[in-house]
């Protein structure tokens, strides 16, 4: 699998809730070789902002060689990449780390916050029997898009929508079953599906996030605890650009 | 007219042409391999190895500030024995010069890891007494000339090949530090390591990095390393690698007219990762322009 830095096109820009932008891009180098799961680098075109800003991928159309991103705005840069508009250009490079591995096996998906937007892809490709749950503080963004999928379960924090309280929670109060979890959300939602999958003896696959340099696995500042010697490291780190950012959960220490 | 020779001569090493990978920035050369031809390098400087392995500081490790970066990794590596059998072999696939940054916590460990490499197949060492992510040693030995030129001396009496040391920029007096060494021995001296920096997250009230500090690199830095190599040239005669802040070929011939025989590319390779090739393309190009021969007849240039 190859990796191009390259100019995208911006096909569109869309906002999907507070702080939450949508961008369709072209480039049909990263988009033919992505997988579910997998990150680009995006970079800014204010040259006073040098670092690349990892993107989780959230659809990817290999036909049009399109790529969807959804992130939320959190400082500078992602600020400048929600003022683009259609037909301007951004630098991006990828696609970056490991993805999911599919199964042909009972699946929950699960999303929490901003990372619900690159289960999207998890969910489309998955032709198996599947549950898809997703956790909300408030307001809801993507839901609709996941229900063409399948059944979609919601938790959010306040109340307002689903089940009160975490993934988890609605996991439990919807008695969702399934032999493989897929998830990326924050790490205290990690945590609890780690443990979850660990009581009910089950497989998770889950996206890790941490703050990066270079994207490719040289610079070493995205690390995470990992529970045996990474080969790599030679010590109990790994990368989560370059081994991850999608980890077997008991890989990692959370 | 006949094309440029970019070759020069670093402590009786010959590189291809000046531009080398900065320590920290570039691996082992294995993840750039993707995107740069390693045979296009003058060389690549590897991440600092240890005696044994560092497990460097807690995350997060990296913040981007106004056109830089600061970085807290504490020097993570797989120490030297993984480091000897997996990437000094994967490196001399290629016809480019090897150098090792050396890292330690005591006089000990830098000459442990020296005398480990004395006969494996590397061209050059860079002793890395300047590093201000990691409590114990690294920059404790670079802002004192006495305990500079302490380690320069011990690292000499094992090594077989030349021997840079790594000057940091956390000093009233770069020029002093670099007599220091080159007066117990260095054959060459790096410069500038990063500058010690901090970033408030004023909304957490809390400090960005894990480890309070890290190291500012990136194009804000690079006035005050073309000062500090400068400096440095005007006070030694070994050569001197620049660094601090080079994004493209501009960056790199005002180091080398500031007195650099050589320079390094270190966070540009993040912003883009055919940085160093880009580097080389436009010397040759500039050298063509202005019909300069060889880097002599312009390095040091400015008085």
């Amino acid at each position: 699998m190859s990796k191009t830095k390259k100019s995208a096109l911006v096909l569109s820009v869309d906002t999907l809730g507070e702080g939450i932008t949508q961008i369709w891009l072209s480039c049909k180098e990263v988009a033919s070789e992505a997988v579910a799961g997998q990150f680009i680098n995006a970079y800014c075109n204010d040259n006073t902002r040098i670092l690349p800003r990892p993107i989780s991928i959230c659809e990817i159309d290999k036909e049009e060689g399109k790529l969807r991103i959804v992130f939320r705005v959190v400082g500078s840069g992602t600020d400048e990449f929600s003022k683009l508009k259609e037909g301007d250009s951004i630098d991006i490079m990828g696609p970056l780390g490991n993805g999911f591995t599919l199964k042909d096996e009972p699946a929950i998906i699960m999303g929490g916050g901003i990372g619900i937007p690159p289960m999207l892809e998890v969910a489309k490709q998955l032709t198996c029997e599947k549950t898809i749950v997703l956790g909300y503080r408030d307001s809801l963004f993507l839901k609709d898009e996941f229900e063409k999928y399948g059944k979609v379960v919601v938790s959010t924090e306040d109340g307002s929508f689903g089940t009160k309280g975490n993934v988890i929670d609605a996991i439990k109060e919807n008695d969702v079953k399934g032999k493989v979890i897929y998830a990326c959300g924050p790490k205290p939602m990690l945590k609890g599906i780690k443990a979850y999958a660990l009581e009910n003896n089950i497989e998770a696959q889950i996206s890790m996030e941490e703050r990066m340099a270079c994207g490719i696995g040289a610079c070493l500042a995205c690390v995470c605890k990992s529970s045996q010697v990474d080969a790599h490291s030679n010590v109990n780190n790994k990368r989560v650009c370059k081994d991850g950012p999608v980890f077997y959960a008991q890989e990692v220490e959370l | 007219m006949n094309t440029p020779d970019l070759k020069v001569n670093l402590a009786g090493v010959t590189l291809n042409n000046p531009v080398m990978t900065a320590s920290g920035t570039f691996g082992s050369g294995e993840e750039y391999s993707e995107f740069v031809d390693l045979n296009r390098l003058g060389a690549v400087v590897t991440k600092g190895v240890a005696n044994i392995p560092w497990k460097g500081n807690d995350t997060p490790r990296i913040a981007e500030v106004t056109s830089g970066m600061l970085n807290a990794v504490g020097l993570q590596n797989p120490g030297i024995d993984v480091f000897a059998k997996r990437d000094i072999p994967f490196l001399k696939k290629f016809d480019t010069k090897i150098i090792v940054n050396v890292c330690g916590k005591s006089e000990q460990d830098y000459v442990e890891v020296v005398e480990r490499l004395a006969d494996e197949p590397v061209d050059m060492l860079e002793i890395n007494i300047s590093c201000p992510n990691v409590k114990e040693g690294g920059i404790a030995f670079g802002q004192d000339p006495s305990a500079a030129a302490a380690i320069t001396r011990a690292v000499k009496k094992v090594a077989k090949q030349p021997v840079i040391m790594k000057l940091s920029p956390n000093v009233t007096d770069i020029a002093l530090m670099a007599k220091a060494v080159e007066e117990a021995g260095a054959d060459c001296v790096s410069l500038i390591n990063t500058l010690t920096g901090m970033k408030i997250d004023i909304n957490k009230r809390a400090f960005v990095l894990a480890n309070k500090t890290g190291g500012m690199s990136g194009p804000a830095i690079k006035p005050i390393a073309v000062r500090m190599v400068y400096q440095v040239a005007n006070a030694v005669k070994i050569p001197i690698i620049g660094m601090g802040g080079i994004s493209n070929a501009s960056d790199a011939i005002e180091f080398i007219m500031a007195g650099a025989t050589a320079v390094s590319v270190g966070t540009a390779n993040f912003v883009n990762p055919y940085a160093t090739i880009e580097i080389v393309d436009g010397i040759t190009k500039f050298m063509k322009d202005n019909g300069i021969k060889s880097l002599d007849e312009i390095r040091g240039c400015v008085k």
